[in-house]
């Protein structure tokens, strides 16, 4: 199976405090760069679908593709490490993309690549525009599902069955591939992905407050060397079309970072329904 | 306040350092304090480092590790240092990088599959037992006997200031195997489980809590020959060679250990208030922390330059030295310093910089003793 995972580079949600913004603008100045999460999960999802977890052999491959300038190398030599097989990297400046311009661009890579899947980020942990995937899908003329927690092919990406987690209960549903999936953060769970090859009764270790498995000395050095291609616009005859335009940036509001006391569990639950009015 | 990283570093090296810092701030940040005052960490955490490629930094794939160098240790340790907050589950979950370069370099291939293979992949823990109760400095008199009897070594002495002794699954041990002084010095593997291999006390430091420190004693314990390092009585080489990369180690760590300090010192003068305004806003406050960056900034230059140097064929004991002393100068001034500016809070213990006060302070006696370190150099020296 052809995994083709899309990857974002975004500044460290852990570093929100640090963002500066000016009129329309952000100032990435100062900031680091990390892996969007959400696009962790489908990368760990994509790494499941196309290997032998106990073996830990490769079974099938991933292509890594990241629009961004020049250093978003960096992004997906991470992906590479983990296990990804090839990257892609379209160049683009952060500041002109969209989730429309996204969406072009990765579809004219999924038309050279030709994937038997597109497992991509709900959202990026930074514009949290939650479209690019469904867009993506749109342009294609394939399937879309959002939210996938489990994923199961026995035909190597043919036929998947894949599970929604919503508020009313689980959605359970076969689709034709190719298709575009987006995943929520149960997917990282153990049990969630069937490939058919590895064990059923195979069991992967909890990822904890990590969003992928980590990358060890060993596969950071293979990665340096794994294929890598850069292309620009022209080389993939796409003139995006961008439908976005930003008009201004605000910081949120400062939280007073108050503590209130209070006596009793019955008065905490009185006053988040009176006062916080969250219940 | 600028991230500094060693000249030496490249593109690898930064992967890496994203890598622990993930494993670092998952499975070591969130359990430091208590792991510390537990003054141990669970023992999966080795079989969790394994797994995640973090104990096999440094070694070569032939023996089971990773790949990499000395500088790629340097680094992992500063980043778990960094992120994990916590130095004796650094330093105890890395015991290893002191017992297992003997028998990598002088090891059969054999001893190497037994033990080596086993420690990276975190199912064995291993131990490096030089210092004995009746001296530590003075390595070429250790009294710890191994007479030859038949197919084994009898063992008769003891160790102490063990890291990870206690729960040691083997022990890279020193032995007196032939006459006095350094020419009668072997290095003998000892597996837990042998009779008369005992743990004969777990002892309470000043610092390093996390990590865990013994005394061993032997008595008439039987080691099978086929666990002699090399050849018998030219242990004393090895040793010397081992505490070369030990003290840039500890050096690495050092300048790791400031660092952190001063990372949370100037956090938390950015935010502290008095007289009406941010510590920062004085000017002497600004200075403290400005000859704090200093400090690291020459030891990470020395210790860098040295660990460049090793990589090169180099093996210069006099510079290893200097950058041995000139780290843990830096490390126990900075942290001293770091505790003055958070006032009274930097003598509470579930202050970072409290810990790391007290963590510092092994430093200029472990891996060689700070006078020590001048005699290497003043003999390096030619005076
Ligand atoms: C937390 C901790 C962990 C340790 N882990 C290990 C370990 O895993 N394995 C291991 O083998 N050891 C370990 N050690 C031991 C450490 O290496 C020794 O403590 C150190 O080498 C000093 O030896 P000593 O304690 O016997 O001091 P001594 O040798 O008795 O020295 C006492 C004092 O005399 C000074 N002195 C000695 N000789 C001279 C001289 N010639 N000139 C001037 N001054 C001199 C010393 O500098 C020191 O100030 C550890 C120690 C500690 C505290």
């Amino acid at each position: 199976m052809k995994v083709l995972v899309p990857i974002k580079r975004v500044a460290d949600p852990a570093n929100a405090n640090k963002v500066k913004v000016a009129g329309s603008e952000v100032s990435h100045d100062g900031l680091e760069w990390v892996m969007n999460p959400f696009d962790e999960w489908s990368l760990e999802a994509a790494l499941r679908l196309t290997e032998d977890a106990s073996a830990k052999t490769r079974t099938g491959e991933i292509v890594v593709v990241s629009i961004g300038p020049k250093a978003a190398v960096d992004t997906l030599r991470e992906a590479m490490g983990k296990g990804a097989e090839r990257g892609v990297l379209v160049d683009g400046e952060d500041t002109a993309l969209d989730s429309n311009v996204v969406a072009q661009i990765l579809a004219k890579v999924v038309e050279k690549e030709q994937p038997d899947l597109v497992l991509m980020g709900k959202q990026s942990a930074d514009g949290d525009s939650n479209i690019a995937g469904t867009k993506l899908a749109e342009l294609l003329g394939w399937p879309v599902i959002n939210y996938a927690s489990h994923i199961e092919t026995s035909d190597d990406g043919k036929t998947l069955t894949i599970k929604r987690e919503l508020d009313v209960g689980v959605q359970t549903l076969k689709v034709q591939g190719p298709a575009v999936i987006t995943c929520s953060d149960r997917i990282l769970k153990p049990g969630t992905i069937k490939n058919g090859v590895t064990p059923a009764d195979f069991e992967y270790p909890d990822l904890g407050d990590l969003n992928s498995r980590l990358s060890n000395l060993k596969n950071i050095m293979a990665a340096r060397k794994k294929p890598l291609d850069e292309l620009g616009l022209g080389d993939l005859g796409v003139e995006p079309v961008r439908v976005d335009e930003y008009v201004g940036f605000e910081l949120p509001a400062g939280r007073s970072g108050q503590a209130q006391f209070l006596e009793s569990v019955d008065e905490l639950v009185q006053k988040l329904q009176s006062e916080a009015k969250v219940l | 306040m600028k991230k500094r990283r060693y000249l030496f570093e490249a593109e690898a090296h930064e992967a890496l350092r994203a890598e622990i810092r993930k494993f670092s701030r998952n499975e070591i940040a969130p359990h430091a304090h208590a792991w510390d005052e537990a003054e141990e960490f669970p023992r999966e955490l080795y079989a969790k480092a394994g797994e995640a490629g973090i104990l096999g930094v440094g070694y070569p794939e032939a023996v089971g590790g990773d790949g990499g160098d000395l500088s790629h240790v340097l680094v992992a340790a500063e980043e778990m240092v960094l992120e994990g907050k916590s130095v004796g589950t650094c330093v105890g979950l890395g015991s290893h990088g002191i017992a297992l370069p003997p028998i990598v370099s002088f090891g059969t291939p054999a001893q190497k599959e037994r033990f080596v293979a086993p420690v990276l992949r975190g199912e064995k823990i291993a131990a490096l037992a030089i210092t004995e109760p009746g001296g530590g400095s003075d390595v070429a008199a250790l009294r710890t006997r191994a007479v030859r009897d038949g197919d084994d070594y009898v063992v008769d002495g003891a160790k102490t200031f063990i890291t990870s002794g206690t729960r040691a699954d083997f022990v890279t041990t020193a032995v007196r195997t032939g006459g006095p002084g350094h020419g009668g010095i072997s290095l003998l593997v000892i597996e837990r489980g042998t009779p008369g291999f005992h743990v004969s006390k777990k002892l309470k430091k000043t610092g390093w809590w996390a990590s865990d420190t013994a005394e061993l004693t032997f008595e008439g314990c039987r080691v099978p020959a086929e666990n002699l390092l090399g050849r018998e009585n030219a242990g004393f080489v090895a040793i010397m060679m081992n505490f070369v990369t030990e003290r840039l180690f500890l050096a690495g760590q050092c300048v790791a250990i400031a660092e952190l300090a001063y990372r949370e010192t100037v956090a938390y003068t950015q935010q502290r208030e008095a007289f009406g305004k941010k510590l920062t806003g004085f000017q002497v406050t600004r200075h403290k922390l400005a000859d704090m960056a200093s400090r690291i900034a020459a030891a990470r230059a020395l210790t860098g330059e040295c660990v460049a140097r090793y990589l090169k064929g180099e093996q210069d004991a006099g510079l290893a030295a200097m950058a041995k002393n000139t780290a843990t100068d830096a490390c126990v001034a900075v942290c001293d310093q770091a505790v003055q500016l958070h006032g009274g809070y930097g003598y509470m213990r579930e202050y970072v910089v409290e810990r790391l006060y007290r963590d510092a302070r092994l430093y200029p006696i472990g891996g060689g003793t700070r006078e020590i370190m001048n005699e290497i150099i003043a003999k390096m020296e030619g005076y």
